[in-house]
């Protein structure tokens, strides 16, 4: 009874914190981050800089970020299969501010909610994941730092 | 991306590239009714060819081995399949091209697998057959290869509709780390390559299916959990009553689709 009644009190204090933070912070097992005007997060997840030869291996791991499983990349052209169900990256830092790119890799719902692109930071809002994935992010918060790192390269 | 869209095997060399050159674009033939295409029309020329063939189908030695279950007594009652239905390619014409069935007398949805299964233990008083089983994917090969070439016609209203709906959200639902629905594949994104694969529609004419990456014929049920698990989504049982529903839902967005079982599939 006590753990119950306790319980439901925390759980109105999640909810009530909840509503007054959906604004624009989102709050999950990963780190919090602050959504500008719903088009970018400005601020790096990590202190630790990103680093674009890590971050590059993040996008390629098949296990990771798989990024060319829907997106060509011109300069990656040494590696097999690239898909088309994304737009190509290339020129990808010319089009978008490193916080606009950062909020498409964290959560790319925010900007198209029909999007089939993942979110590669997020741990709410699924159905039925695998056990083994249940409440992690598909990517660690400095991989998507890196990640980001390596998209910056992408100038034309 | 765990799954064939990971999977690097050998016969992708053979399976990319050109595709069909049996058809010119946009032509398909009894394989496209209007926006419908069957996966045939998203494979290579070789995998079109291994399933024309009779005897270049390697799933046509399951369809054999049905053959000869179906002429063979099992269980107490003493009986066979033949014993009730007599000649499959008269009785069994329609049954690939229209289950899932509602089934008035247990009172749901049922497809080829369960109605196998019910024949067996209460009109033969035989075991049932596990899915994915050599004799299960014998016996559905076999009952639906005698409605080769018939239009797929599900009937989805009347006591069918609530088991349809349930599939259609279910088409539409995100699942998994990857959070995609059926749809955004299928749908949205149907011939555009996904790493080393071309997506199709994703339709269920061919089933059981020969594929190439598995070495066997495999259920659809089987198909819908490995869909499932590629989105690190946890699957259904196969025989699961969300997987009937779905069952429904694919088979009558490819109607009008002829019936290939069993097609062969990268
Ligand atoms: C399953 C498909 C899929 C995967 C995997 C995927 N993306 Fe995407 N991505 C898309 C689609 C589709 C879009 C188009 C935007 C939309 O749908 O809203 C997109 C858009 C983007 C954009 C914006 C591009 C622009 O020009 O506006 C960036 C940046 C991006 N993706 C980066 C990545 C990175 C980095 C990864 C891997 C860590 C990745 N994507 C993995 C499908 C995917
Ligand atoms: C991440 C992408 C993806 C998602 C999501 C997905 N599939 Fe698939 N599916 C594939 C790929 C890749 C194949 C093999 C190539 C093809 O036929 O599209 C396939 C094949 C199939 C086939 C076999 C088609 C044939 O001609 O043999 C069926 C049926 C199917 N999927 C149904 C489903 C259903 C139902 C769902 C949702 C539960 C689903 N898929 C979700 C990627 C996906």
């Amino acid at each position: 009874m006590q753990t119950k009644m306790s319980r439901r009190a925390y759980g109105s204090i999640a909810l009530a914190g909840a509503l007054t933070l959906a604004i624009n912070v989102v709050w999950a097992e990963t780190m919090k981050y602050e959504v500008v005007d719903g088009e970018a997060i400005n601020a790096a997840l990590t202190d630790q800089a990103g680093d674009a030869a890590n971050g590059k291996k993040v996008f390629l791991n098949r296990k990771k970020g798989n990024c060319l499983a829907c997106h060509v990349v011109s300069s990656l052209s040494d590696q097999p299969f690239h898909g088309e169900v994304g737009p190509p990256l290339d020129g990808v830092a010319d089009r978008l501010s490193p916080g606009e790119m950062r909020l498409r890799v964290v959560n790319p719902k925010v900007v198209n909610a029909d999007t089939i692109m993942p979110a590669f930071y997020r741990t709410d809002g699924f159905e039925r994941v695998l056990k083994d994935f249940e409440g992690k992010p598909m990517l660690s918060a400095q991989e998507v730092e890196d990640v980001l790192a390596y998209l910056q390269t992408m100038k034309e | 991306m765990k799954g064939e869209i990971t999977a690097l095997a050998t016969i992708v060399a053979l399976t990319t590239g050109a595709g069909a050159i049996a058809f010119a674009a946009d032509d398909w033939g009894k394989f496209q009714v209007e926006d419908r295409r069957s996966g045939y029309t998203y494979a290579t020329a070789e995998t079109q060819a291994m399933q024309d063939d009779e005897f270049a189908n390697p799933a046509m030695l399951w369809v054999e081995h049905g053959e000869e279950a179906w002429n063979k007594v099992d269980g107490e009652a003493g009986k066979s399949c033949n014993s009730c239905h007599g000649n499959a390619a008269e009785t069994m014409k329609t049954v690939g091209s229209t289950y899932p069935v509602f089934a008035k007398d247990i009172g749901k949805l049922e497809n080829v697998e369960d109605r196998i299964n019910r024949c067996r233990t209460d009109n033969m008083k035989a075991k049932a057959w596990k899915y994915d089983s050599q004799n299960m994917l014998g016996m559905v090969s076999y009952v639906k290869r005698q409605s080769l070439g018939q239009p797929m016609s599900v009937k989805i209203d009347g006591e069918a509709a609530p088991w349809f709906e349930k599939g259609k959200a279910f088409y539409t639902q995100r699942r998994g780390q990857l959070d995609m629905a059926c749809s955004h594949c299928h749908v949205d994104n149907a011939g555009n390559m996904i790493r080393a694969n071309t997506l199709s529609q994703g339709q269920g004419n061919g089933f059981p299916t020969y594929r190439l990456k598995w070495q066997k014929p495999g259920s659809l049920h089987r198909r819908f959990r490995g869909c499932n698990k590629q989105v690190r989504a946890r699957p259904f049982k196969t025989g699961s009553d969300e997987y009937l529903a779905l069952e429904l839902y694919v088979m009558w967005r490819g109607r009008g689709l002829p019936v290939e079982t069993p097609a062969v599939r990268n």
